[in-house]
């Protein structure tokens, strides 16, 4: 056997020197990649904004800000959330939630709610969930139209009391089969729009600072 | 003629005869998990085909200069390497298939039948066979992935090759076909990746019992 002759020094070397190819290799592929992945994610968080927000505001030049709030019993998560507040010329045009139903039926699902200055629901969209696959995957809206049925609703439409599944003698569908992840997107809406309507206007002027503050660095 | 008729045969053994799926049973992981569709098959079988060419070469390449002892070593560096640049590049330019294959990119690392090749031919064997050997296992591989997620997608969503402009560009969507029935939910589901394992299994064991009847050493159990 030929490889029975390398000498230890040999293969030190070759493993050395392999081991610096490798890493200017992949050193090299990360920055050409790091830009492009950065963009990538960019797009995907306009893009999902974009899906949420009335149809007339998208591709138009809104202000974009950042804020993180915290609201465990509202917002279904200990931590932070991401709320991106759109604003044109400090007129507010929508808010969007990144905010977790908790109580999925394999673990949390993350949703992204848009709400209209007037606290109606622009759309929501499940972002990352982890439901079974043919039942409660139907949240997403690549897989059926469920979760297009809260286009529209606000706290008073329905009333409050019928902010529930139809099951539960509420007002919204049921995906079948999947009752538990349906009822807790169906909270987590009405949730996220109770949180809306106490902080509107801390939201909005929060906004508002963080654009100014932005303007001035520049 | 005849030496290089029969190494010919060995060489490419491994895309069907010693399949590293289908007969060698190794990679089955990444081969139940992400087979729901045609597409993401078709995308983890052309990402394990690419490294385990590049691999098994360079192993083959280098054979007569490293001890056997840090031969495994050494192409887990090279796997590790070239795993991580091809994950960055997927993640740069096919975002949102990188997305739906996740964590079996990576996993392409410990994937047994990459360095089961690695080890058993790399090491022995010359470059142009190993070349050759290695990309009829990558291909064989990309096989069994590739009629996996076609059936499972067939059979679980009614469709076939869906998502196919997350790898082609838009103008690929027109390729997509799809079928006049929902499809059974099973067959995408985990069991639906072991049942359609059976049948493939069952119909390959089948086909090489026909076609060696006296049933020689290599035909699988």
């Amino acid at each position: 056997m030929a490889s029975a002759r390398a000498h230890p020094l040999v293969t030190a070397v070759v493993i050395t020197a392999a081991a610096f190819a490798a890493y200017y290799g992949v050193d090299t592929v990360y920055d050409w990649s790091d830009d492009r992945i950065a963009a990538n994610e960019r797009a995907r968080v306009v893009a999902r904004l974009n899906s949420v927000i009335e149809p007339g505001l998208r591709g138009r030049d809104l202000t974009t800000s950042l804020l993180a709030v915290a609201d465990a019993e509202l917002l279904g998560s200990d931590a932070p959330i991401d709320v991106f507040v759109l604003t044109d010329r400090g007129a507010p045009m929508a808010a969007v939630f990144a905010t977790v139903a908790p109580h999925g039926y394999n673990a949390s699902i993350s949703l992204l709610i848009g709400v209209s200055p007037i606290g109606t629901v622009t759309g929501v969209r499940a972002v990352r969930h982890r439901e079974t696959k043919g039942l409660g995957d139907a949240v997403e809206a690549a897989k059926s139209d469920w979760i297009l049925q809260f286009d529209g609703k606000a706290l008073t439409a329905p009333p409050p009391e019928l902010w529930a599944l139809d099951r539960d003698e509420g007002a919204f569908d049921t995906i079948s089969g999947a009752t538990v992840t349906s009822r807790t997107v169906v909270t987590a809406v009405k949730n996220t729009l109770l949180y809306f309507e106490r902080h509107r206007d801390e939201l909005y002027a929060r906004a508002a600072e963080a654009a100014a503050a932005e303007n001035t660095q520049r | 003629m005849n030496s290089t008729e029969s190494s010919w045969r060995e060489a490419t053994a491994p895309f069907w005869r010693n399949n590293m799926a289908l007969a060698q049973l190794l990679g089955l992981c990444p081969l139940l998990a992400v087979t729901t569709t045609l597409v993401n098959g078709l995308a983890l079988g052309l990402a394990t085909a690419v490294i385990v060419v590049i691999t098994s070469t360079t192993m083959s390449l280098l054979r007569h200069v490293l001890l056997p002892s840090v031969r495994l070593l050494f192409s887990l560096l090279i796997l590790a390497a070239l795993v991580t640049a091809l994950d960055l590049f997927g993640e740069a330019s096919l975002y949102d298939l990188h997305e739906r294959l996740g964590l079996f990119v990576p996993l392409i690392v410990v994937n047994s039948g990459v360095l089961a090749h690695a080890e058993n031919v790399a090491s022995r064997r010359g470059v142009a066979f190993t070349f050759l050997s290695a990309l009829s296992t990558g291909l064989g591989f990309l096989f069994a992935l590739t009629t996996l997620g076609a059936l499972r997608e067939l059979l679980g969503s009614g469709t076939l090759l869906a998502g196919i402009e997350m790898l082609g560009g838009d103008g690929a969507h027109s390729l997509t076909i799809d079928l006049p029935f929902d499809g059974m939910l099973v067959a995408i589901l985990p069991p639906g990746a072991f049942f359609g394992m059976a049948l493939l299994l069952a119909l390959r064991n089948r086909l090489s019992r026909k076609a060696a009847p006296t049933g020689d050493a290599e035909t699988p159990r």
